[in-house]
């Protein structure tokens, strides 16, 4: 299998000589295309400083983080911008949708910011807001929509431009039990019908079991990981209790 | 810790957000200080009491935008309090959360308001004073003549006047806030900052009808301006302004709604990289602040036709000087018991005898000089000149004078004076006769008749016209086109008994206009007494006429032009605070365009767009409504002479780029810093 994501030996500090912070400390792994990966942590865990120095938003202190064969920690300028736009998509827990523009008119900046024509535009659009169910509300606006379905239109603007490497920081955190299971079903489909690769940030068990691999993450050192292999969802959502049990009271309160 | 201190730390605390509402406080100080100013000056009190048409429909008018400014600033001080006020909503949940009573945060709202009014009272009064100083010494230098009457003091009216209106102003803000928090709940308090800008969209069809309303409203004021000019009056004129206001608050009403559905129709243009984005951004600033827009449109309109039309003025009134006193002095003796049945002139003196009387030595002064003698009697009044059409003439024209004598005057005499003016010299026959004028609606009178027969008679013989038109020409030396007509004969058909005026026209030696004053200061001394009781002595000079031509003229371009740049600098500092709390508010969009990885050069590509539009919307509609608001300034002023229009408009077009222009890169450049500060 063909490696997307390599994070070699990351290392993230914050603050100044008298009072260091260690957010990640020297974490290393790999995924592998079509996989479907969870992180989770306790609060400040350092996971969402994984992802954003995964993401490209923050840079890393030492170490190497190659997506394909590119190693991201060694971009500057337009080269990062074009890099984030042509390999990676995001969904955030705030969604980050633009207020003033329809949801189709949100999904579509993604591939217009990439020059790429309005015919081509109109067709990719159609069929992702098919894929993720929201063809029906592509002329409202944000502030007309559901969370669940601002979720989705997020990721439809996330996996549009046919990313190497899909990032969800918390997609879930804003949304309901119900929207949460319809946006994970999704991800679900996206990763097994189209080999999208998924790395997501979640504190949520729940959310993590739609996961095949779950990382986890405890004072900024890898903790451990387990996979999904045959299981069912169940099976492993208690695996992945069991395991956040093990890691003691912090991550308890999430669930 | 008592409520002014939590006031006082919360002033610190979000400076930011108040300093762009004490901006706009300060400079609407400012204004209001300076046209108040500009309106109690002694100079102002002097020139209405003169019952000069044109100055009476100017202090209506300044009374009346006097008021417009008011409500404009009053406006202005309410939008910017609310706009502080959203901005603080999450703090007063909280306050509110902690259990402090509304009544308390409506006093901590209060001393802050307190606290910023009177900063920025004194400030604002502050930059007025040195505002209206400058402006008044910049406007003053545009004109060639001495503006000392015009030099701005402290106006303690102004002062006290701007105290007592802002003092009301706030006690209304405090009011209102007051009455906003009372009115709050806390739970929209505390979700205030998830709520993004209340975004209700306009029903397409109704955005197309208000639009083509709009058009119609503006095209029939447009008319009533254009082609209802000649039957204008007081009333008319409200109508065409009413309209016009109307029309634009309906055009920028509707251009949102209108803009979005007719430009997303382009697909290949509104998906093209972030056209959707920035016409998204656009359309929606206009959808929330359609009387902002509607103001400043016409706050620039305003100010397009005031530049334009004083400049006009003010080159006009130079040019005339030029053309039409060419020449230092005019030296001029006339005969007042001149009687026509006794022969002319009979006890008349010349002007070398008046000189050799009161003991002045004319060539001690000049060398360059001609002597000329205008001729005129009873036989050829002006009602014999015009003949036939006296009648027809009369009934249009009732209060022209038609008993008063021709003036003549002969060919060598004109020809040596045309030559020291350095115009066109004529030849004549013995039986042919030319008219010289320069007054329009004159010289249209006589063309009609010179066209038709035009044979005049007088000193017992017939003459024709030479030509079938008045000749552009002039005797007196003056400031305006006031030339009504003088006869050319040729030299030998004069009878000499009909002198009328014996004149000495040139130039002194000196350049030098201190000289050229103790000259005259000298020879109106010893011509006070006048040695003649039946001679009457007049001087008319360069000097007495660029005085008199600035005592009038140079006043209304004057006030016109100090209160244009005063709009334009207002329209400009309000549009440009207006888009730095635009960007402020919308910076996020900005961080999640860059998070989609969007180009630095793209992204700022995409800001100056969007404040290139933000700028250009209001002016662009400023532009169109001064068109007719030109014609209609040129009809009004003809008579002052519209020669350098196009220069004007060329001048006028400089200063609104450079000040207007000026504001779009400082705003630029600023809201470029305000999105890169979220990153």
């Amino acid at each position: 299998m063909e490696n997307i994501l390599k994070v070699e030996k990351v290392e993230k500090y914050y603050g100044n000589r008298s009072s260091l912070t260690k957010a990640i400390n020297d974490i290393s792994f790999d995924v592998q295309k079509g996989e479907f990966v969870a992180i989770m942590g306790a609060s400040g865990s350092g996971k969402t400083t994984l992802l954003n120095v995964i993401s490209t938003i923050d840079n890393v202190t030492s170490g190497n983080i190659y997506v394909g064969r590119t190693d991201v920690t060694k971009l500057k300028g337009n080269d990062l911008n074009r890099f984030r736009r042509e390999e990676l998509g995001f969904i955030f827990q705030d969604f980050n949708l633009l207020d003033t523009l329809t949801a189709y008119e949100n999904i579509a900046l993604a591939l217009s910011i990439q020059n790429i024509n309005p015919k081509e535009i109109d067709k990719r659009v159609k069929n992702v807001a098919l894929k993720l169910d929201i063809l029906d509300i592509l002329n409202k606006y944000p502030h007309e929509m559901s969370g669940g379905q601002k979720q989705r239109v997020a990721c439809a603007r996330a996996i549009i431009t046919n990313p190497k490497l899909i990032l969800a920081d918390e997609p879930t955190g804003a949304l309901d039990s119900k929207s949460s299971r319809m946006l994970l079903e999704r991800f679900e489909y996206l990763n097994k019908e189209l080999d999208t690769t998924i790395l997501m940030v979640t504190h949520d068990a729940f959310s993590a079991s739609y996961a095949g691999r779950v990382i986890f993450i405890k004072d900024g050192r890898l903790f451990k990981e387990i996979y999904k292999g045959n299981d069912t969802r169940k099976v492993f959502f208690n695996k992945i209790i069991d395991i956040v049990t093990l890691l003691g009271g912090d991550l308890n309160d999430a669930l | 810790m008592t409520l002014f201190n939590i006031s006082l730390k919360n002033l610190k605390k979000s400076i930011r957000d108040y300093t762009i509402y004490f901006f706009t406080l300060v400079v609407a100080v400012a204004i209001f200080y300076v046209f108040n100013a500009l309106e109690s000056q002694t100079v102002f009190m002097n020139v209405s009491s003169r019952t000069h048409i044109l100055i009476d429909f100017m202090m209506r008018m300044l009374s009346g935008v006097s008021v417009f400014v008011s409500i404009v600033l009053g406006l202005l001080i309410i939008f910017a309090s609310r706009f502080l006020i959203k901005r603080r909503n999450k703090e007063f949940g909280i306050y509110m959360l902690l259990g402090m009573s509304k009544y308390k945060i409506s006093m901590i709202l209060f001393f802050e308001t307190l606290v910023i009014g009177i900063f920025s009272l004194f400030g604002g009064l502050f930059l007025g004073v040195v505002l209206s100083q400058m402006m008044s010494l910049f406007v003053a230098n545009m004109f060639e003549a001495d503006m000392r009457q015009f030099s701005f003091v402290f106006s303690c009216s102004s002062a006290v006047k701007t105290l007592i209106y802002f003092g009301i102003m706030y006690l209304i803000v405090m009011v209102f806030n007051t009455f906003i928090i009372g009115k709050c709940k806390l739970i929209n308090l505390l979700n205030s900052m998830h709520q993004s800008e209340n975004m209700h969209l306009k029903n397409k069809y109704l955005c197309m009808a208000l639009f083509i309303l709009s058009i119609l409203i503006l095209g029939k004021a447009y008319h009533i301006v254009i082609v209802e000019v000649n039957r204008i009056d007081e009333i008319s004129i409200l109508v065409a302004i009413v309209l016009g206001c109307v029309g634009t608050l309906f055009f920028f009403y509707s251009l949102s709604g209108l803009l979005i559905s007719i430009i997303s129709r382009f697909k290949r243009f509104y998906y093209h990289r972030l056209n959707s984005f920035v016409i998204r951004q656009f359309s929606s600033e206009i959808n929330t602040r359609v009387v902002s827009f509607s103001v400043i449109s016409i706050l620039l309109f305003v100010t397009i036709c005031l530049l334009s039309t004083c400049l006009t003025i003010k080159n006009s009134m130079n040019a005339n000087i030029n053309s039409l006193a060419p020449v230092d002095f005019q030296f001029t003796t006339i005969n007042t018991d001149v009687t026509f049945e006794d022969g002319y002139m009979v006890n008349g003196k010349t002007v070398k005898e008046y000189f050799e009387e009161i003991d002045f030595n004319l060539d001690e002064y000049s060398n360059e000089y001609v002597h000329i003698n205008t001729y005129k009697t009873e036989e050829l009044t002006m009602g014999d000149f015009l003949g036939d059409y006296l009648e027809g003439i009369k009934k249009e024209l009732p209060f022209l004078s038609y008993d008063s004598n021709e003036e003549i005057i002969k060919l060598s005499d004109y020809n040596s004076l045309a030559k020291l003016y350095g115009r066109e010299e004529y030849t004549l026959n013995e039986d042919e006769y030319i008219v010289i004028a320069d007054f329009q609606s004159m010289i249209d009178i006589r063309n009609l008749i010179l066209k038709n027969n035009g044979i005049i008679s007088v000193f017992g013989k017939t003459f024709k016209p030479k030509y079938a038109e008045c000749q552009d020409g002039i005797i007196d030396i003056s400031s305006n086109h006031i030339n009504a007509g003088v006869i050319i004969l040729s030299d030998d058909v004069i009878d000499e008994n009909a002198i009328f005026s014996d004149s000495i026209i040139g130039n002194y030696l000196s350049d030098d206009k201190d000289v050229h004053n103790e000259i005259e200061t000298h020879l109106r001394d010893i011509s006070s007494s006048n040695p003649y009781d039946n001679v009457i002595f007049s001087m008319n000079t360069l000097l007495d006429i660029k005085e008199a031509t600035v005592g009038l003229t140079a006043m209304i371009a004057f006030i016109g032009l100090y209160l244009g740049v005063i709009f334009l600098i207002s329209s400009a500092l309000i549009i440009a605070l207006l888009q730095l709390s635009n960007i402020s508010d919308n910076r996020q969009r900005y961080g999640i365009l860059r998070r989609l990885g969007t180009d630095e050069k793209d992204i700022n590509r995409t800001l100056l767009k969007e404040v290139g539009l933000f700028f250009m919307a209001p002016l662009a509609l400023a532009i169109v409504h001064s068109v007719p608001g030109l014609i209609f300034s040129i009809y009004m002023i003809q008579t002052l002479g519209i020669e350098k229009l196009v220069i004007s408009v060329i001048v006028t077009s400089i200063i609104i780029i450079m000040i207007y222009g000026g504001y779009f890169i400082i705003t630029y450049y600023s809201s470029k810093r305000i999105i890169k500060e979220n990153y």
